[in-house]
């Protein structure tokens, strides 16, 4: 859906208006955060509702989680310096840091399913309990989206290739992934303190 | 076209004027009970007070088109006009003093009405106690008083309050006994409170106002509010029955069926309400008077195979 | 390999279904032989279907929504006869498992599909002409908004055909609609329509609100926009706000459907109360979503037909705004009765009948609007004087059920049915209809059928009093909705009448289709073309284009110094439509099969995940994607109108309005 609306990017532009996706991108991330919100209110009201499986403090493992915010956050950075460099027009430059962001991302991701498969394996899956249904549905959703995010950053790093510079839409697409992206971040370090931190303590 | 429709128009419209002569029961509005009898007033008070405002608001609208039609050259035409402070100050207070006014009602009725409230009943005349299941597609009474359930017929003494208890063994549904007033949902692994009174004798349509499945239609139980001697003798010939409820008949009982017919049952097993909202709970419940998780007893019910 | 699918999923034991089939098999192939012998597959494909023009895609989304309405107006007719017949042992002729898929799929169609795609329709087709802009923000999220909404509809219909629909009511309400207690393929039906046409109107509330923000005329500030376009903009606030809640509900029943997780079953700690809060916060701003643009609706046709600019447009825009607002902290008074303690009643119940403030203030403002005008008895303000004496009564018993203690008696019985369709009808329908009739020349070229829609609008008024008062009336004796038959003889009577509106309405509908018949018959004539652009002596700028507007709608984008602007040059004089002037190439979108493509892939995952074909529906998802990646890669999405092209369309415009002018 990120694509479909970065595809237009040279639409609806004209003597009178500035582009009008990247404002149109970051309103749809604002419904997007409608979607999580919605998934950390379920969890808030889920957060007890063991039925008589495991809380929170008996399956999350904090220390591979901290890895996991500290990849995410780092990825963060990577893709600040990716964007300084495009505005730069050093495609290169851009292209490296983009593809240390798309490992770090899938890092993260790697790190996430096996966590998952872990928890799973152990009979502690998302059919278990209520709280384990949200827990997975509202991280599940973050990982989505992060590999959402990890295919269109592919694609934009299969689209610059062989380039010398970058014209205004594509420009348009990196902000607006650089929008997505921490913006993943900023519900990641929501999830990291209301799910994990504060079902541990 | 028209010819066809005109006979069957002016039967219908004799017909409908038929039932209105003969005086026909809105249930809602012809209440047996001091709930109901609040409710019905409630909301006739709010209907009057909208009507003072709709009524000239439609007579308005038919008016000010008809005298401003634009074959009418004599009627005065602005054709820039479009503000007036006066104007407008009085159409926001107007909707704006309805509102407050039903806005107070609201506040009052909440909380005279709450369903949750013990009513006040005359010296000397002690509740009495209903526990309400609603199973697919019938409903399950049960006395703990006296260790008797029926289903789809609930007796209740005239001029007696009574506290029901109410959940479901199955999908949601609303317990709802029109003439005597306020309806409360029925759902699984919770327990909603009501309480109703009759004032006078009757026998009232009882009906499950939430749609529940294939069997919603026929979900009806007849209330039958009698003095307090009938009552007694209802109860001795609910425990004259042959059938009883425990943990081997209630399985079948709770298994769906439709139209379901009145049944007695001369014993109940004690606390066959509290497991049903138990099991949904992980075997555990909430003591009404001191909000705490309390652990059921699972015995009758450990057989009782949970619907998964 | 085919999942649940087998062939007993065909439903040709049921006569009424069989009878459905060989009628729309019959129809579509007339379709298709029709286009197929005058060879216009090309011309449909390129020019409609494939098409980025918001104009095109406004009229094939009401396209959409006369289908969709006559399809749920199918079910609501088979629901009033059944209800006449079923009574005192008489089975009716509709079982459980059939009725209860009419219901809910006759509220699932008329509100996502009908009403959502009616307004999305009349949005389109609207708002870019209204702000002076010459296309959407996002025209390729446009068109692919279109296709969405309308796979969905397919798949709802698909339904009828294969398999079976959800038999739990237009909201699904678990636990009722978990795997549990519905096992067959009907919510999932139900799931995949209402999930994927959610993304469609949410993509369509991005692009509308994006497209009001940034891409208005010089000089049209905020308090300068035309009322229509206000409420359209509150409209698409309400849905980016509301539509993400929905997509969630859905989503959560889904998995607890599909991997058997607990979020609103029985056991497992699952809340079904929390399905309740969701879907109303979803639920009770969409109907603002869907009554904002008819308030809209009525307040342009109001002030041009009564001669007289609006009264009290702040007053209108602040009462939009604040509605927008209220309508998002309602959603509890759709389930008082469950119990939830006297204060929190109170708070939802009061901030529901606040809502009745602004609203009122809506009537009054059209009131003195008309008033010390010249109204002109147009069959669209017919529609509007119906409205506002129905909507007033629709609202007092809205407000009637706001209040918990009086709606612990009336909540679910079939006084809450006639409430909604009062205002539903009443404000929704009859808005959307005016509406029609008002825009059509603007769209078209030629006006509609005056005779034949004041016709619609009586058999629709009169049937709809005869149909929905007796329905209070039995909602007072007691009687809950989604029932099948009954046993009171004192239902029957009023169940009888209301058979009688319904058939009243029946009548309405089938005028409607007259009227657009006898329109395109007689477009031609005269007294039908709109040869100047603006037939009804309007006041805002979708009229100052010509009629139909040119792909481009504005060769000169017009600037904007006052509210109602083209009034305002008409009364100085001042003839903007006058071809001339410094034309510039104009920057315009290629048009773009891309969007269709995603809605058939979409509907390929939708289908093959309800019969659990994963195969297929792997397929669909990929479809999906690789479309999306292909779309990102081409760059060849836009084009330069030549000046010369733009000077040819205008000329001609010039030419048509010299002679409209001079035939006066």
């Amino acid at each position: 859906m990120a694509q479909n609306i970065t595809a237009d990017a040279a639409h609806g532009h004209d003597e009178h208006h500035e582009s009008p996706v990247v404002f149109g991108f970051w309103v749809y991330l604002m419904t997007d955060c409608i979607i999580f919100g919605s998934l950390f209110a379920v969890f808030a009201v889920m957060r007890n509702q063991f039925a008589g499986g495991p809380t929170g403090h008996e399956v999350f493992e904090l220390s591979g989680v901290g890895i996991e915010t500290a990849i995410l956050l780092l990825s963060s950075i990577t893709y600040g310096f990716g964007m300084i460099a495009a505005h730069d027009n050093k495609v290169s430059t851009m292209r490296t840091w983009l593809g240390v962001t798309f490992l770090l991302g899938l890092g993260f991701l790697f790190m996430e399913i096996r966590e998952f498969s872990h928890m799973i394996a152990e009979g502690n899956g998302p059919d278990r309990s209520a709280f384990l249904s949200s827990f997975f549905t509202l991280v599940g959703t973050h990982g989505l989206h992060v590999t959402c995010g990890l295919l269109w950053m592919a694609v934009l790093l299969f689209q610059t290739a062989g380039k010398t510079e970058l014209n205004e839409r594509m420009i348009g697409k990196l902000t607006c992934l650089s929008l997505f992206w921490h913006f993943l971040d900023i519900v990641w370090i929501c999830v990291f303190t209301f799910v994990y931190l504060m079902s541990v303590i | 076209m028209k010819k066809k429709i005109l006979p069957r128009l002016t039967k219908l419209v004799s017909l409908s004027s038929a039932v209105l002569l003969a005086g026909c029961t809105w249930d809602t509005l012809d209440p047996k009970g001091i709930v109901g009898l609040q409710e019905k007033n409630l909301i006739m008070t709010a209907l009057f007070a909208m009507l003072l405002v709709v009524v000239p608001v439609c007579i308005l609208t038919l008016l000010f088109a008809w005298q401003y039609r634009q074959s009418n050259t004599s009627a005065e035409y602005l054709p820039k006009w479009s503000h007036s402070n006066k104007i407008e100050v009085v159409i926001w207070a107007i909707p704006s003093l309805i509102i407050l006014f039903l806005a107070v009602l609201t506040y009052q009725t909440c909380h005279s009405l709450d369903p949750y409230k013990p009513l006040e009943a005359e010296a000397n005349v002690k509740p009495i106690h209903v526990d309400v299941v609603a199973l697919d597609w019938k409903w399950l009474f049960v006395y703990p008083d006296e260790g008797i359930a029926t289903v789809n017929q609930l007796a209740l003494p005239v001029n007696t309050p009574v506290d029901f208890r109410i959940t479901s063994d199955s999908v949601m549904n609303s317990f709802f006994i029109p003439q005597l007033g306020t309806m409360i949902y029925a759902m699984a692994g919770m327990q909603t409170q009501l309480h109703l009174i009759a004032n006078e004798a009757g026998d009232f349509q009882g009906e499950s106002s939430n749609f529940s499945g294939r069997g919603f239609s026929d979900m009806r139980f007849r209330a039958l509010a009698m003095p307090a001697d009938q009552y007694s003798a209802w109860i001795e010939k609910v425990k004259a029955s042959s059938e009883q409820l425990d943990s081997a008949s209630y399985p079948k009982l709770a298994a769906p069926s439709e139209a379901n017919p009145v049944e007695y049952f001369s014993h109940v097993d004690a606390g066959l309400f509290d497991e049903i909202v138990a099991k949904y709970n992980d075997g555990m419940i909430m003591d009404k008077s001191t909000g705490k998780m309390l652990h059921v007893q699972q015995s009758a019910m450990s057989d009782m195979n949970m619907k998964e | 390999m085919l999942g649940k699918l087998t062939l007993s999923a065909i439903p040709y034991d049921v006569p009424i279904l069989v009878g459905t089939f060989i009628g729309a098999a019959i129809a579509g192939l007339a379709v298709v032989g029709l286009i197929t012998y005058y060879g216009k597959w090309g011309y449909l494909w390129r020019e409609w279907l494939t098409s980025v023009d918001h104009k095109r895609i406004g009229v094939m989304y009401i396209v959409v929504a006369l289908v969709a309405l006559f399809r749920g107006f199918a079910d609501a007719i088979m629901m009033r006869s059944q209800l006449a017949l079923a009574y005192a042992g008489n089975p009716g002729y509709l079982p459980p498992h059939h009725y209860d898929q009419i219901f809910s799929a006759h509220g699932t169609i008329m509100i996502f599909f009908m009403a959502m795609a009616f307004m999305q329709g009349l949005m389109n087709i609207v708002v870019p002409l209204q702000i002076g802009a010459r296309d959407v923000a996002f025209p390729f999220v446009n068109t692919l908004s279109f296709w969405m909404t309308t796979i969905s509809f397919l798949l709802v219909n698909v339904s009828l055909f294969i398999g079976e629909f959800s038999q739990c009511g237009w909201l699904a309400y678990p636990p009722l609609s978990e795997q549990q207690f519905s096992p067959g393929v009907g919510v999932d039906y139900y799931i995949w329509a209402v999930q994927l046409s959610g993304v469609g109107t949410l993509l369509t509330g991005v692009n509308f609100f994006t497209t009001i923000v940034k891409m208005r005329a010089p000089g049209m500030t905020y308090m300068r926009m035309p009322v229509f376009t206000w409420t359209i903009f509150c409209t698409t606030v309400l849905i980016m706000v509301a539509f993400p809640i929905l997509t969630v509900a859905i989503a959560l029943l889904g998995l607890d459907r599909y991997l058997g997780m607990h979020f609103f079953t029985n056991d497992g700690g699952g809340n079904q109360m929390l399905y309740l809060s969701l879907i109303w916060g979803w639920g009770h701003p969409e109907v603002y979503i869907l009554v904002l643009p008819a308030f809209g609706a009525f307040s342009e046709i109001t002030q041009t037909f009564s001669r007289k600019p609006l009264f009290g447009y702040k007053t209108m825009v602040y009462a939009t705004a604040s509605i927008m607002v209220l309508s998002l902290l309602v959603w509890a008074h759709h389930f008082f009765t469950m119990g939830a303690g006297p204060n929190v009643n109170t708070f939802f119940g009061i901030m529901t009948m606040v809502i009745a403030v602004p609203t009122g203030v809506k009537i009054f403002n059209w009131l003195f609007t008309m008033y010390k005008g010249r109204v002109e008895f147009h069959a669209t303000m017919y529609w509007v004087i119906g409205f506002m004496i129905t909507f007033s009564i629709g609202g007092m018993t809205g407000v009637m059920l706001a209040i918990p203690a009086a709606d612990f008696v009336l909540h679910n019985s079939l006084f809450v049915i006639a409430h909604f369709h009062n205002v539903i009808i009443g404000g929704v329908y009859f808005g959307y209809v005016a509406a029609m009739n008002f825009w059509f020349p603007k769209a078209f070229g030629f006006k509609m059928n005056e005779a034949w829609g004041k016709r619609a609008f009586w058999f629709w008024l009169v049937g709809f009093y005869f149909a929905f008062m007796p329905i209070y009336v039995v909602g007072f004796e007691g009687m809950t909705r989604r029932m099948n038959h009954y046993d009171n003889p004192e239902w029957h009577p009023w169940l009888l009448i209301s058979a009688f509106g319904a058939a009243l309405i029946a009548l309405g509908v089938v005028c409607q289709l007259t009227q657009i018949y006898v329109s395109i018959r007689d477009r031609n004539l005269a007294e039908n073309r709109d040869l100047t652009g603006d037939p009804w002596n309007a006041r805002t700028l979708e009229w100052s284009t010509s009629s139909p507007p040119p792909f481009y709608n504005f060769a000169i984008v017009p600037t904007v110094h006052e509210l109602d602007a083209f009034a305002h040059d008409k009364e100085a004089g001042i003839d903007t439509r006058k071809v001339g002037g410094d034309y510039k190439p104009i920057h315009m979108p290629k048009n773009t099969a891309c969007g269709f493509l995603i809605g058939a892939f979409s509907f390929v995952l939708g289908f093959g995940a309800i019969w659990y074909i994963w195969w297929l529906a792997a397929v669909g998802l990929i479809g999906i994607i690789a479309t999306v990646i292909a779309r990102s890669a081409d760059n060849d999405v836009d084009y330069y109108v030549p000046v010369s092209e733009i000077v040819r369309i205008e000329q001609e415009h010039s030419r048509n309005l010299m002679a409209a002018q001079a035939a006066e």
